[in-house]
């Protein structure tokens, strides 16, 4: 519980710190619908920007499919966006902590 | 009444596997000798039998949803506070999503519309309940006065009228790719529980996922509910009341009555009918005919439980 706040706390500078960077780097939009993320594989170089959308009705979450999470969203209602810049080359999985049938991955290079 | 649903008895349930599909409100439960029957809010046969009791559920308010189909959902769950309340039940089972997204005025809400019905009620949270705090000022305000003695956490039971309640949790530490997930903590809970009950215990289990798989593609089971099952299966009579889906659904095997109540809020696809599980829109007139409460009855010295679920509206 407290871990979660903490993840939660230390994401907000991330998020702020990228605004600037999105000059540099073009932002990854993915787009939440019909309980699916879309497009659920991105591939994007160091330093992207990703925006995730919810356009469901229903909320959501993008949570790091590691566990503990190494990063997880706030619940995202309708049209609420999460956004996060992947700095380090990797395979992010992710998946919606309320419906986690719901996947998807982030490939950085 | 067409939506009016009965679970068979006897021998005639053992070996019989049924998966049946409505629409509706909540279910009002009436217990004779053990098993659980159903039936929709509404009808004569959720009466409560004599020398019997009669218990109900409803599920899946989502209050502060207020999109498509409906804008109003405090008002639909006063309406199915209504109708639980003219059955004069003795206590009401919540199967969890009260909130939409675990605000504290959502919280409010519902617990000032779910209060007047002056019945005790006993809930267990959904997903949406858990989403701030690890879940905690959901237990703090929904749980912790029905467990004094248990364990904490989201989960517990009771005794009334002979029969142990055991209300699950299967929302929380839920896993990339998984279902609903109960836990090793919880399963060894649920494991010491039982053991001082009796084989002739009539056992009423409530969670909000389904504990068996309806629909795995959606998202609708739980990963290690057969485990739990296991743990059920010595018991003469097993009846699990689940929401989640908002629609209803019901199996039997063995001994096990499963069954899936309505919600309050708005109805969702049945199985693979749709792209997703998002809410299904349906015309303002016809919306209460898709929302419901059940109601259950237990009548000593039968062996199953009547079951009636009822639609709000028609």
């Amino acid at each position: 519980m407290q871990r979660r706040a903490l993840l939660l706390s230390a994401l907000v500078p991330v998020a702020a710190l990228s605004l600037p960077r999105a000059a540099r780097a073009a932002d990854t939009e993915v787009t939440i619908d019909n309980f699916t993320f879309s497009p659920a594989l991105v591939t994007v170089s160091a330093g992207t920007r990703l925006i995730w959308t919810n356009r469901d009705d229903i909320p959501h979450m993008v949570v790091s499919a590691l566990r503990p999470p190494a990063f997880k969203s706030k619940v995202l209602d309708t049209d609420d966006a999460f956004a996060m810049v992947f700095d380090t080359p990797g395979t992010y999985s992710y998946f919606c902590g309320l419906h986690p049938h719901m996947q998807g991955m982030v490939v950085v290079t | 009444m067409d939506d009016t649903t009965r679970t068979t008895n006897g021998t005639d349930r053992r070996g019989l596997l049924t998966c049946m599909l409505w629409a509706g409100t909540g279910v009002i439960w009436t217990v004779a000798g053990g098993i659980p029957r159903s039936g929709l809010l509404g009808s004569a046969q959720a009466a409560t039998p004599s020398g019997g009791f009669s218990f109900a559920q409803i599920s899946d308010s989502h209050i502060g949803f207020a999109r498509d189909p409906n804008t109003d959902t405090p008002a639909t769950l006063a309406a199915a506070v209504a109708q639980v309340k003219a059955m004069a039940p003795a206590l009401i089972l919540h199967t969890g999503d009260v909130s939409h997204l675990s605000r504290p005025a959502e919280f409010d809400t519902a617990e000032k519309i779910l209060g007047a019905s002056g019945i005790e009620t006993h809930y267990v949270p959904g997903e949406h309940d858990m989403l701030e705090d690890g879940g905690t000022p959901f237990i703090e305000r929904f749980q912790k006065r029905h467990t004094p003695g248990q364990p904490g956490g989201a989960f517990y039971s009771f005794d009334q009228q002979g029969i142990h309640f055991v209300g699950l949790n299967n929302v929380t530490d839920l896993k990339a790719g998984g279902l609903g997930n109960l836990g090793e903590a919880q399963l060894a809970w649920l494991e010491r529980d039982l053991k001082q009950r009796s084989d002739s215990t009539p056992i009423v289990v409530f969670a909000h996922i389904p504990l068996w798989t309806v629909y795995a593609d959606w998202g609708w089971g739980t990963d290690d509910g057969a485990r739990a099952l296991a743990l059920l299966k010595r018991f003469g009579s097993v009846t699990v009341l689940n929401g989640h889906i908002h629609q209803v659904m019901q199996k039997v095997e063995g001994n096990v009555a499963f069954h899936t109540a309505r919600s309050t809020a708005f109805p969702q696809p049945a199985p693979g009918t749709a792209p997703g599980p998002g809410p299904m829109k349906v015309e303002a007139g016809r919306l209460r005919s898709v929302l419901g409460v059940a109601s259950i009855a237990y009548v000593p010295g039968r062996s199953d439980l009547a079951i009636v679920d009822s639609p709000l509206g028609a």
